[in-house]
């Protein structure tokens, strides 16, 4: 009896062994690939939620980034660039164990995590291995600082995003609310059970006061929420010309939605999370008017550069880039504009990105003194629910 | 009536403790354990340290608790908010203490109404309230919100370790004590341990707090070795994870946590390239365990030194 047990734990023990054989398998063949070709090779390490809470980020921004490599290559003639994937699980522990492969991996650069708080547990790694690291949507405030929370903090040196931050965007939609939608009291409605949405309400909340309006009043609602008619119908009582939504489309899409159906008509302002096919399943199209956001990307008036890339995502993977697809998309191709310049090693690299003016599929733009791009703010308006134009905003300091 | 506690076999305990210690800087000085595997060793420590409070709990007291997560969060926020105002080391272990306390008595706050309940309903209020303490989180300012503290590394593979076998050595006592029997009689049949004269909620209530202060440390190190501690971590899935290396091991077995952790760990990062495939792997080796083993891997057996000396004569 004793050794059956045994012999099945045993079975258990070898069944994980020999997958980590595999595993073991599994790298050595792609190192000989790249030794193989006499032409210098560069790896780019991609460090994304492929599977988790967040893995629809990390998969789209994935994708993107492979898309850069594999149309970074065709140019080449040869495989030039590899990408070696990680997936972080959309965990912070398992994006420490990955950082740390990487750091003493010899990728010359990394793209990724999606999330501010993957991102900023990679950060303290890869910089201590002088790896150059590009966050494609890390949008928290001062996530590229050492210490988030001090504003006169150090910023890591090694580190970069191609997003703007929560704080830029909310102050942008606070300016836009002001100037030009001539809004002067305005009630917010955030979430508070994320950083992006509590990033968004304080920096729209700082801006608009600044600029002479009123915060009628400022309502919470938490991730996950279905029914807000109790809130709205309160702030349906209250004398304001704006609405401004600071959350993610699930809960925005419903606010949308109950909010009209109430007979709330006033004009509603909201953020890049707003930025989602499923805010039209979920509010209704014929609800998505004077329906204004801000956001880093849209197909609106597009480039002849993003009118390419779209093209060439949709010949790839069969479907719409979003707003990730393209974040992630540049942050490759900087990475890689940047390693054609002055090639693999990390200090000139390093150094390269941030005096670079990069132009990509989301606007142009030269990185500020934190490593956070310098760039506009799209606000979008949409029109039964379609996107109709387009305007480019930027806050007043 | 003081038991002598340097015995023979403890001696070699010591002695074994000492080994594995050395057998570690060994391989970590030889490159074998390199730095992605320090990282793993660290998590796999933090989660033997979680999973044998729990068992503490579950398998020795046979009380189902589903709020561990909420414990370790007081522990990591305690250590993380330290660890801000204070400078490094002193205010990590001031932290790790801070958090020892306040965890303490908020176990003792949940576990006198809770620990009146059995079994399923146990499970629910302790879950409901792991995610109270995840929530009063999330919205305290000095915890900074859902954003989570960024922190500075301040805890080594070496550090974990030794708190590690602090924590070990706090629970077998615990467990091998006369209010561990006690605690093992109410798992077996609460209402002839009452006839018997055993105060049951006392004894519950002893064990419940004990793990919890236990779960605050492994909190603290985590804060102290990954960087980031944002509320989300510790959601009710944080509980279950905990769980299931617990029931994969074996409940009332701490060689079983102890292992069911180590051989999770190395799966997790034998399958790190395989993404797509990691977590339906990760369920059937469950389910697999789950058929093969319904008792986890080691049921209740415990590894004793003591008999492994003497030879095999005494496994059954």
């Amino acid at each position: 009896m004793y050794f059956r047990k045994l012999l099945k734990a045993g079975v258990a023990l070898t069944l994980a062994t020999s997958l980590a054989a595999c595993s073991a398998g599994n790298q050595t063949s792609t190192n000989q690939t790249t030794t193989q070709s006499d032409k210098e090779t560069y790896k780019i390490g991609l460090h994304f939620e492929l599977t988790g809470a967040v893995a629809d980020y990390g998969n789209t921004e994935n994708k993107a980034a492979k898309l850069a490599i594999k149309l970074a290559n065709e140019q080449a003639g040869y495989e030039k660039y590899v990408g070696v994937e990680y997936d972080n699980k959309s965990d912070q522990t398992e994006a420490v164990t990955i950082a740390t492969q990487l750091a003493s991996s010899d990728v010359v650069g990394v793209v990724g995590p999606a999330t501010s708080g993957a991102s900023a547990a990679t950060y303290p790694i890869l910089n201590g291995a002088n790896k150059v690291v590009i966050s494609p949507s890390a949008t928290q405030n001062n996530i590229t600082k050492v210490d988030p929370s001090n504003e006169n903090s150090e910023v890591y040196a090694y580190s970069f995003r191609t997003t703007f931050e929560d704080s830029y965007q909310g102050a942008a939609m606070a300016q836009f609310a002001f100037d030009t939608l001539s809004a002067k009291k305005v009630v917010i409605y955030g979430d508070n059970s994320n950083d992006y949405s509590k990033g968004l309400v304080e920096a729209f909340d700082t801006q608009f006061k600044k600029l002479g309006g009123e915060i009628v009043s400022t309502e919470y609602f938490t991730s996950g929420d279905t029914d807000f008619s109790s809130v709205l119908t309160n702030i349906k009582s209250k004398d304001f010309d704006l609405l401004y939504i600071a959350g993610y489309y699930n809960e925005a899409g419903l606010i949308i939605k109950q909010a009209r159906e109430l007979g709330i008509d006033s004009t509603i302002i909201g953020g890049d999370g707003f930025d989602s096919e499923s805010l039209i399943t979920l509010a209704g199209a014929s609800n998505l008017n004077k329906v204004y956001y801000t956001t880093g990307y849209t197909t609106v008036d597009a480039s002849e550069k993003l009118l390419k890339f779209v093209e060439a995502f949709k010949a790839e993977y069969n479907e719409e880039p979003s707003m990730f697809a393209a974040l992630a998309f540049d942050s490759t191709n900087l990475l890689i504009e940047n390693i054609e310049k002055v090639g693999g090693d990390s200090q000139a690299l390093r150094d390269s990105i941030e005096k670079t003016s990069f132009s990509g599929v989301t606007g142009d733009f030269t990185f500020d003194k934190t490593h956070t791009p310098i760039k506009t703010v799209l606000v979008v308006e949409l029109v039964d629910g379609v996107q109709s134009s387009a305007v480019s905003v930027s806050p007043q300091q | 009536m003081k038991k002598n506690q340097f015995t023979f076999i403890n001696l070699c305990w010591l002695v074994l403790i000492v080994f594995i210690y050395f057998l570690i800087n060994i391989l970590i000085s030889l490159g074998v354990l390199n730095a992605v595997y320090q990282t793993v060793l660290v998590t796999v420590m933090i989660n033997i340290i979680l999973a044998i409070s729990l068992n503490m709990i579950i398998g020795i007291t046979g009380q189902f608790s589903l709020g561990h997560a909420g414990f370790m969060a007081i522990g990591a926020y305690s250590a993380g908010v330290a660890l801000k105002l204070f400078s490094q080391s002193t205010g990590f272990y001031m932290g790790i203490a801070l958090g020892m306390f306040f965890s303490g008595i908020m176990a003792l706050i949940v576990a006198i109404p809770t620990l009146r309940l059995k079994g399923d309903y146990l499970a629910i209020a302790t879950l409901g309230f792991g995610e109270i303490i995840r929530i009063i989180i999330q919205n305290m300012k000095v915890t900074n919100g859902a954003a989570g503290l960024v922190l500075t590394k301040v805890a080594d593979w070496k550090i974990v370790f030794v708190f590690l076998i602090i924590s070990i050595l706090i629970i077998l006592f615990f467990s091998n004590s006369a209010i561990g029997r006690a605690c093992i009689s109410v798992r077996e049949d609460e209402i002839a341990s009452e006839t018997m004269g055993i105060n049951t909620t006392k004894y519950k209530i002893m064990a419940f707090v004990v793990g919890a202060v236990i779960a605050s440390i492994a909190g603290a190190l985590y804060a102290g070795s990954f960087y980031v501690i944002k509320p989300d971590m510790f959601s009710f899935n944080k509980s279950i994870d905990i769980l299931v290396i617990v029931v994969f091991g074996g409940m009332g077995s701490f060689t079983g946590s102890i292992l069911s952790a180590i051989i999770i760990g190395i799966i997790n990062t034998a399958l790190q390239s395989f993404a797509g495939i990691r977590t339906i792997a990760y369920g059937i080796i469950l389910v697999m365990i789950m058929i093969f083993r319904p008792k986890g891997l080691l049921g209740s057996y415990e590894f004793k030194l003591s008999k492994f000396l003497k030879g095999k004569e005494e496994n059954q």
